[in-house]
């Protein structure tokens, strides 16, 4: 008999079991090479079978020593659920099963003495969004014919920069009865309204961040699509600084300053602008926390980017120096619209917040026209790292404060002096057309999506606390590590393709939607066409309730 | 479907050319009112080119409340016609029981104002007026400027035309440019307001279609003038945005439809002066019109145009003889006004053009 040791970790103490068949497995091993966690390894268990061998029964005993695959019950090597025990398996002999009785966070957090980290996903209620709430309802009829959406031409662009009212423009008319510009107007750039959101070298693996490079050249230059994608914190590879294609990156800057060493000691040699300087403030996932970059992950090429050790990269919670709005305008802003010699817009992302309406309306205020976009990051997006109380308890949703922040403009007759895009949890579902596309209606002038890409690079993670590793540097996928071997799991061509035939799909549903409401450029700010299924969203974003 | 029409001439014309322009296409419309501005008066009016003219509806309470209203402000009567009305039993028509159409001199003190003054003045006491009647009903002011007058009604647009008798044909009231329509708002609840023919400074417009921007158009123009006002047609917008762009911006005529209907970036990139037009856009994001529309105008030197929507989901044709230009959305409105015309040389509008009727007659397309 054994003791019963109820203060030991037990496997149902864990988030998921590992369900093996000791009868389908052939013991090839392959589950356990593939589980990146070492959250199973094989192990000799004593098995006791009774048998007969003769006419009557006369039952006997043998004993044998068993080789199987069992689980850990090791904290640091828990299960995650991704499944890819079950993926390389030949025999279905094993896989994953979720455990609703899990014990996790309290044995984690007694064990530790801290609280869990996980990267990935919220893992909001995922059964209720706002989003899905809302319907394309103004569809035109007889009145204002619906287009089609095939064979009219569609403006789906939006502006990143800085957009003076019509008064101030530097216009005066010409003998000729033409307008002639004579004075300087912030740089505006047109791209397409889905920016792949900010995802360092760091939090991703190198072969991800150059599929995901990939794709947005191939978009641009083959496609025709102007996407742009932001760097994420962490700076870039120099030979991609000194190429053309750095017109469609955007850089950002956070609290960290990772990686701008090697930036502003490149400029010289750039033969391109980049399509924009993002200033991060905060990020929706994980609000008040800054960049979270475990040392697992910082490999030598990113100790070279970035000009660190290996050492946890932790980037403080807020800009070292910079104490107010103003003061952030005056200095960053201002410093990196000069950097760059007034032609590269500047913008800012800050996490959704009860706060961001007044946020908002400091810089729409500024008087030096160099805020180039307000970039609102909303609950419910991915992040590489964090600690699960941020992820579970902190943060804003992001449809209503875009709302707020949209209504505020036109209350001051300001609305697109600074673009506004959205993003936190748009695409949850896959369709991020229609997430997008009602976020426009409410005001955005477009959005940006981290956590989408990844899914369409294959990651195993979901809403439901599935993998949501990436902290781990251990990423199944090859998605979000550092790890040699795993990163060759990932096939860049492949996912480089994935992305561009979503973004192509994408730009057909755009239009899918376009169409009926009768429009041939980006509706934005067009909440008559949106209808509210719930009276709660459809009285707190002021469209129609239906039911 | 709305049917809008205009005639200029260099000739004085009786209001029942806008009726009959507008009567030969009753089976487009559906007979639910009409409404006209016209410009350039003669006639009875011919005297009184720089003083402004009140059009306006109400009770007898909006009388007294705009008598007394103007004479506090010093406006001191110098003309006043009164319309022979003509009720007969089984007539189509609401209407008002006063239709005050009357002339004033600007208050003395401002004898020595300059015209931008005395045009404010006329703006804000319009305003006034209308937001002090618009309580009770008690009354409904179209216009308040020199050389203008407005008549808005709901009814069958013949019982109209007889009740006010302009079916038949005088010298004593005309004017050389008449806009007009003859259909009651079909989007929003029906208001005297929001039938077409809109005026406001010198600017009047009317469209057909729908306004599918109408929402992001009324955000943005609610704080960029007081006079910007009402919206209780989807169409109104078009006016303030012809009235923010050539008056507040003091842009051209031309750059109206850079604004409502941008050209696509693709070949806005390709221009000369791709620079001014992706500037214009993007201020003016919120001032694009993107629904099936055409828009008739007339800007202050009764210079008029017609414009239509990028996908050309609306009607329009320009017929001209050598002393008049029609616009009407069916050419039959044209035909029953200038049947003696070269049907040949009439206009039909491109989606990238403009047409302008200059005040000597001369008819212009411009291309975007």
């Amino acid at each position: 008999m054994e003791t019963v040791k109820i203060n030991d970790l037990a496997c149902n103490d864990l988030p998921w079991k590992v369900i093996y068949d000791t009868e389908r497995c052939t013991l090839c091993g392959s589950c356990v090479s593939a589980c990146t966690f070492g959250a199973i390894s094989p192990k000799v268990e004593r098995r006791r079978k009774s048998f007969s061998d003769t006419e009557t029964p006369e039952p006997k005993i043998k004993f044998s020593a068993t080789p199987v695959i069992a689980q850990q019950n090791v904290l640091k090597n828990f299960c995650r659920g991704c499944g890819v025990c079950e993926r390389v398996c030949p025999n279905k002999a094993i896989r994953s099963e979720r455990n609703p009785d899990s014990r996790f966070h309290v044995v984690y957090q007694a064990s530790t003495g801290s609280g869990p980290k996980r990267g990935g996903r919220n893992n909001l209620d995922p059964h209720y969004r706002t989003l899905d709430t809302l319907r394309v309802g103004r569809i035109s009829q007889m009145t204002d014919p619906s287009l089609d959406a095939q064979r009219h031409t569609f403006d789906c662009l939006a502006p990143l920069g800085r957009i003076l009212p019509a008064a101030k423009l530097p216009f005066t008319v010409g003998q000729d009865g033409k307008l002639v510009k004579n004075g300087h107007t912030p740089p505006v750039r047109w791209i397409y309204p889905v920016i792949i959101g900010d995802m360092s070298i760091g939090a991703l693996s190198w072969r991800m961040w150059e599929a995901v490079a990939m794709a947005v050249a191939y978009l641009n230059e083959e496609c025709g699509l102007p996407v742009r994608m932001c760097s994420g914190e962490g700076g870039m590879p120099i030979r991609l600084l000194k190429s053309r294609y750095l017109k469609y990156m955007i850089l950002q800057i956070a609290s960290g300053h990772f990686g701008w060493n090697r930036i502003i000691k490149t400029m010289p040699d750039m033969i391109e602008d980049p399509a924009g300087v993002l200033i991060k403030i905060g990020q929706g996932a994980k609000p008040g926390d800054g960049g979270l970059l475990m040392a697992a992950k910082v490999a030598p090429h990113i100790q070279a980017i970035r000009g660190v050790p290996k050492t946890d990269l932790l980037s403080p919670p807020n800009h070292q120096g910079l104490y107010s709005i103003e003061e952030s305008v005056q200095k960053m802003f201002l410093s990196f619209n000069a950097a760059f010699k007034f032609r590269v817009p500047v913008a800012i992302k800050v996490a959704a917040s009860a706060t961001s309406v007044s946020v908002f309306n400091n810089l729409v205020r500024d008087p030096y026209n160099i805020v180039g976009g307000f970039f609102l990051d909303g609950i419910d997006g991915g992040t590489g790292a964090a600690h699960d109380i941020s992820l579970d308890h902190t943060g804003h949703p992001v449809v209503s404060k875009l709302r707020d922040c949209y209504q505020a403009a036109v209350a001051q007759g300001r609305q697109g002096q600074i673009p506004l895009w959205a993003a936190g949890g748009l695409g949850k579902t896959g369709n991020l057309a229609a997430d997008a596309f009602k976020m426009f209606c409410l005001g955005a002038n477009g959005v940006f999506t981290g956590k989408l890409i990844l899914q369409l690079a294959g990651c195993l993670g979901n809403d439901h606390g599935r993998c949501n590793a990436c902290n781990t540097g251990l990423c199944p996928a090859g998605i979000t590590t550092q790890e040699p071997l795993l990163v060759r799991r990932l096939n860049p061509d492949r996912v480089a393709e994935n992305i561009v035939n979503y973004f192509l799909g994408m730009d057909q549903e755009l239009r899918k939607l376009m169409a009926p409401i009768g429009n041939s450029s980006l509706p934005v700010g067009r909440s008559d066409c949106l209808v509210a299924t719930e009276k709660s969203v459809a009285d707190r974003l002021q469209v129609q309730y239906v039911c | 479907m709305c049917r809008i029409g205009a005639i200029k001439s260099l000739n004085y014309l009786h209001p029942s050319k806008a009726l009959h322009l507008m009567q030969s296409q009753q089976k487009g419309h559906d007979n639910s009112g009409f409404a006209m501005v016209m410009q350039d008066l003669g006639g009875i009016f011919a005297e009184y080119k720089d003083l402004p003219t009140l059009s306006l509806a109400c009770t007898d309470e909006g009388l007294k409340i705009a008598e007394t209203l103007l004479q506090d402000k010093g406006f001191k009567q110098v003309y006043q016609w009164i319309p022979e009305t003509n009720r007969k039993p089984g007539m189509d028509i609401q209407a008002m029981p006063n239709y005050v159409f009357r002339t004033f001199d600007y208050p003395s003190q401002f004898a020595g104002a300059t015209k931008e003054e005395k045009e404010d003045l006329l703006t804000d006491t319009r305003l006034q007026l209308r937001a002090t009647m618009e309580k009770d009903a008690t009354g409904f002011v179209y216009s308040f400027w020199p050389d203008v007058i407005t008549l808005k009604e709901i009814g069958d647009p013949r019982d109209i035309g007889a009740f006010f008798n302009l079916l038949e044909p005088d010298d004593s009231f005309t004017a050389k440019l008449i806009t007009a329509q003859c259909r009651q708002n079909t989007n929003y609840a029906i208001v005297r307001y929001a039938a077409h023919p809109f005026f406001l400074q010198g600017y009047t417009a009317l469209a057909n279609g729908e306004n599918t921007f109408y929402q992001k158009n009324k955000d943005f123009q609610s704080t960029l003038h007081r006079g910007y006002v009402g919206f209780e047609s989807d169409s109104q917008c078009f006016l303030y945005t012809l009235h923010y762009m050539h008056r507040q911006l003091r842009w051209p005529l031309s750059y109206y439809k850079h604004i409502i209907t941008p050209l696509p970036f693709d070949e806005a990139v390709k221009r000369e002066d791709a620079e001014q037009l992706f500037a214009i856009r993007q201020s003016l994001a919120h001032l694009e019109i993107n629904g099936p529309n055409t828009i008739i105008g007339a800007l202050p030197d009764n210079t008029l145009f017609v414009v239509c929507d990028a996908k050309k989901l609306r009607p329009i044709v320009v017929g001209h003889t050598a002393d008049t230009v029609v616009f009407s959305s069916e050419v039959c409105g044209i035909n029953e006004i200038l049947p003696e015309r070269d049907w040949e040389t009439d206009i039909y509008p491109n989606e990238r053009e403009i047409v302008v009727i200059d005040k000597n007659l001369e008819v212009q397309r411009w291309k975007q």
